[in-house]
């Protein structure tokens, strides 16, 4: 057993507009420093190596994967959690979209899938290309049903709920 | 069909596309799933697994893991203080190895440390001295194999015989099949809460199917009385049959009363995909005969189930995989056998569509050969041969119920096609944005395929559930210990209580085991029993508050009724309006109730028998696109008609039809743990592929409505259809669009690309 004290780090944590001091182990992840020292158990997760989106969370408003970022090197970050988007009485359009097309069945990728989707819609509006768009110099992306399947490709749902995640992204796009 | 008028100006009632009661919490990250479970003071629990698919265990020694700092204890099969071992049916498992393992993955010791880290090194000190043995691994071999358990290697052998099996029609097709490891592969991984409790009890918060069943193993193994083990639903983040057998449940009750702290067991994917039994792979023989317009004369099948080394629900797989092994078919002279082994390959179970899955792949491609061979459509030999109500199963029963088969087909066959590839964005062509370098490349194929099963459990079982509903004010509380696993039954449950009671405020207790067992959500039964039960329970209280409306009028509460949510009279002059909610101010009622289905029996030796409860079926067209020399796959759309007996929750049940096509997909074109020398070489979301929002096709979706008669509502469960027969109508369309044999799922890109032709 490595003395575990030896590897704590006083960190600083920016979430949701709150800061918090912590004491980590150098090796915690994001996802594990929100999940077992914030108690912000809203992103999930379900892999832990990056495969399955779950703990999508963003950073500067940029999605990301919370299991693949040491929490160490989050600390000169904002960082927006699913807690963040938005609340009873004041969700996001996402959220209540997903609510609406019943986007989930679980609700285990949920999270994840909302944290992408308000990222993704922002770089939407950056115009940022995807994989799929025709046209790369064409300016505005068209967020149509492809771009969004190809841009939420990252976030899995077993309960196969896409159809009508696509169709909740697709709704507030309008 | 339910009395209760459904034309209600209350909002959420049966019928409607009510929203989920947790969906809120679940956008917003405030539901508490398993996994996000805290207790003050707890410790974390880890397995420790066997890395031999068979040895012997000459000794272990746990010394120097207890030396780790932080480490509470370590549990091995010699601190069990009762039974050693579990079981979903049949108690053949260890709860910890013994003197041998006969699986990669076998829990072999437990230990509980302040930290996950320290519980992983704790795991890695157990030193456990094996003795590898040759491993058995071929299910062909089993049953001539010497045994590998004290129980044998043979957990069933169902032989259905029905007429003369040696009948002949002119046409004979046959062929062989086989069927991959699916996983169910879950989103959120196993977890659980183990908190002793004061009064030497303990109490557990899981993730699972089916609360009493876990209740009933966990308190055999710790030597407690049932209701000293109490359980509560943890969120549950899917399941699709994966969590209807023990994971960590006895471990960390067991670590829990050893270490008198809380103890959170939380697995990793790669230990989920160890830690829960699979869907059998099946190896498949059909032969079938016919006239020469494609009406059959006689089928024959052998079905062999790989199990893996521990039995869990193999009995009862080998039973449907058997008794639905024709398809939704009729034929009058049949001889199918099916057998269901154990080896030292992962243990098989449960997972949706439950064996009709395997030998829905064989029976499709067999009635597909056969129009081929008998010169006619696809579409119309099936339709020639649907099975109705009146007709027969392999196993004598007769429908009694609604089978809709011909109705689905024609459904799932008139919906329209999606344009043609040459049209299509060329950004959605096989294999994903710019694979498939043009348009004539591609090559367009169309499948169909029809499936059925059994709703509920089968042969005598004595199936149930409890409900209990209580009324007060206007507000209604509905308490049932049914799992909910994401398919929607506690939106259900309170569409139900709306219809029946009229109010729109209904609260939903938690799911634990203060009150009897509702069964697992399994078998697409819990719209059926635990639906039942609710509505038993509602209509219960209703039947109470009428009587105290009457009581308090002084007339006969047959005058009465609730309509609108209100209580009113049948006889105008009574002139009684009264909204439910004031209708009895301050008077509680409250009944608990449990219901039944009708009873079924058990097949005889030539498996007769009037073995099931209900029928359902669904169709599906598929439409691929198929790069034919890079094997790229794109499933462009999938259409079907699906018997629900009445949608209680149209929405919901498209979700269900969805989702369970999007598994389908996945068997068909992607899904398989590949297993060498026993181990599972891909326990990852990296390695095991299960479709993305780019994998899922356009869905066509026709539900079809003819209430079931002895079903609460007419519905039937909606949950499995979709599997069954999506992977056959997407293999049906690969091989109309490339001309190979495709006789094995999942189908990779190297059978398309290398395969050989038909
Ligand atoms: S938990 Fe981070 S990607 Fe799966
Ligand atoms: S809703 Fe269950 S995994 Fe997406």
């Amino acid at each position: 057993m490595p003395e575990r004290v030896a590897t704590l780090s006083p960190i600083r944590l920016s979430v949701n507009g709150r800061e918090y001091q912590l004491e980590l182990d150098h090796r915690t992840t994001l996802l594990d420093a929100l999940r077992e020292n914030l108690d912000l158990t809203g992103s999930k997760k379900g892999c832990d190596h990056g495969q399955c989106g779950a703990c999508t969370v963003m950073l500067d408003g940029r999605r990301a994967n919370a299991c693949l970022i040491f929490a160490v090197a989050a600390q000169t970050h904002d960082i927006t959690t699913i807690e963040g988007v938005g609340a009873a009485g004041n969700l996001h359009p996402l959220q209540q979209a997903f609510i609406d097309h019943d986007g989930l069945q679980c609700g285990y990728c949920t999270p994840g899938q909302i944290c992408s989707a308000v990222a993704m819609l922002a770089e939407v509006e950056a115009g940022w290309p995807s994989a799929v768009t025709p046209d790369v110099a064409a300016g505005p992306v068209d967020l149509d049903e492809s771009e969004t399947r190809e841009r939420m490709s990252g976030n899995l749902c077993r309960c196969g709920a896409y159809v009508n995640i696509v169709a909740a992204i697709q709704d507030v796009v309008g | 069909m339910s009395d209760i008028a459904t034309t209600h100006a209350t909002k959420g009632t049966i019928g409607e596309n009510a929203s989920r009661p947790d969906g809120g919490p679940k956008v917003r990250g405030e539901f508490a799933f398993s996994g996000d479970l805290w207790a003050d003071g707890m410790l974390w629990g880890r397995t420790l697994r066997s890395p031999h698919p068979a040895a012997r265990i000459i000794a272990i020694d746990i010394a120097a893991a207890l030396r780790i700092p932080g480490v509470h204890a370590v549990v091995t099969a010699a601190d069990l203080p009762a039974s050693v071992n579990y079981g979903l049916e049949w108690r053949d498992q260890p709860v910890f190895a013994t003197d041998v393992v006969r699986y990669v993955g076998e829990p072999v010791a437990a230990v509980a440390a302040d930290h996950p880290e320290a519980a992983r090194q704790a795991c890695e000190a157990i030193d456990v001295q094996y003795e590898p043995q040759v491993p058995l691994l071929d299910p062909a071999e089993a049953a001539a194999a010497p045994p590998i358990h004290p129980d044998g290697n043979v957990f069933r052998q169902l032989t259905i015989r029905t007429g003369d099996p040696s009948a002949r029609g002119p046409i004979v097709v046959e062929g062989a099949y086989e069927v991959g490891m699916q996983d169910q592969a879950f989103m959120g991984p196993e977890a659980g809460l183990a908190i002793p409790a004061d009064d030497g009890g303990i109490d557990l918060i899981v993730s699972t199917q089916w609360l009493h069943n876990d209740r009933l193993q966990v308190a055999e193994c710790l030597g407690l009385a049932p209701e000293k083990v109490r359980l509560s639903l943890g969120g549950v983040g899917g399941a699709f049959g994966a969590r209807e057998d023990v994971s960590l449940q006895i471990h960390a009750c067991l670590l829990a009363q050893r270490t008198a702290r809380p103890i959170k067991i939380v697995y990793s994917r790669e230990e989920s995909f160890l830690g829960h039994v699979h869907r059998h792979p099946a190896r498949i023989w059909m032969r079938h005969s016919a006239e020469a317009d494609g009406r059959l004369v006689s089928f024959e099948a052998r079905i062999l189930l790989d199990g893996g080394a521990y039995r869990s629900s193999s009995y009862h797989v080998v039973a449907n995989a058997t008794c639905f092994s024709a398809g939704p078919y009729k034929v009058e002279n049949a001889l199918a056998e099916g057998i269901g082994v154990r080896t030292n390959n992962p243990p098989c179970g449960a997972m949706r569509g439950f064996g009709a899955v395997q030998v829905c792949f064989a029976h499709e491609a067999q009635m597909d050969k056969l129009a081929e061979a008998c010169g006619v459509d696809p579409v119309e030999i099936r339709l020639r041969n649907a099975l109705a109500t009146g007709d027969r199963l392999l196993t004598g029963q007769v429908i009694e119920g609604t089978l809709p088969v011909a109705r689905v087909i024609r459904e799932a066959a008139a919906l329209p096609l999606p344009p043609s590839p040459e049209i299509a964005d060329p950004m959605t062509r096989p294999g994903g944005a710019g694979r498939t370098a043009d348009a004539a490349h591609v090559r367009r194929g169309i499948g169909f395929a029809v499936g059925f099963k059994n709703l509920m459990y089968a042969e005598g079982y004595m199936d149930g559930s409890a409900a209990r509903c209580r009324l007060s004010d206007g507000l209604a509380t509905v308490t049932c210990a049914a799992a909910e696993v994401g398919q929607g039954f506690v939106t259900l449950a309170q569409q139900i209580a709306r219809t029946v009671l009229g109010v729109e405020d209904v609260l939903l207790a938690p799911a634990d085991t203060s009150i009897g067992s509702a069964g697992s959500s399994s078998a697409s039964r819990q719209t059926w029993m635990s639906g039942g039960a609710v509505e038993k329970a509602c209509q219960a209280v209703r039947a109470a508050l009428l009587q105290h409306v009457a009581d308090r009028h002084g007339i006969d509460p047959a005058q009465l009724t609730i309509t609108d949510g209100r209580v009113t009279s049948t006889d105008a002059r009574d002139s009684i309006d009264l909204a439910v909610a004031d209708a009895a101010p301050g008077v509680v009622f409250e009944e608990e109730v449990e219901y039944h289905h009708r009873i079924t029996h058990p097949l005889d030796d030539d498996g007769q028998g009037d073995a099931h409860v209900s029928l359902v079926c669904a169709a599906h067209r598929a439409v691929v696109d198929v790069d034919p020399d890079l094997g790229l796959i794109r499933v462009v759309q999938v259409a079907t008609a699906q018997d629900v007996g009445r949608a209680l929750n149209p929405l919901q049940v498209l979700g269900q039809i969805e989702g369970g096509i999007a598994q389908g997909l996945g068997l068909a074109t992607m899904e398989e743990l590949t297993l060498r020398n026993g181990r599972i070489l891909n326990p990852s979301f990296t390695d095991y592929l299960i479709p993305t929002a780019l994998d899922m096709p356009e869905v066509l979706a026709t539900l079809v409505e003819e209430p079931e008669p002895g079903a609460p509502f007419g519905a039937k469960g909606v949950g499995e259809p979709p599997t069954i027969s999506s992977t056959p109508a997407i293999v049906a369309a690969l091989r109309a669009a490339t001309g190979k044999a495709l006789n094995r799922v999942p189908v990779r890109p190297q059978d398309i690309a290398l395969g050989d032709g038909e």
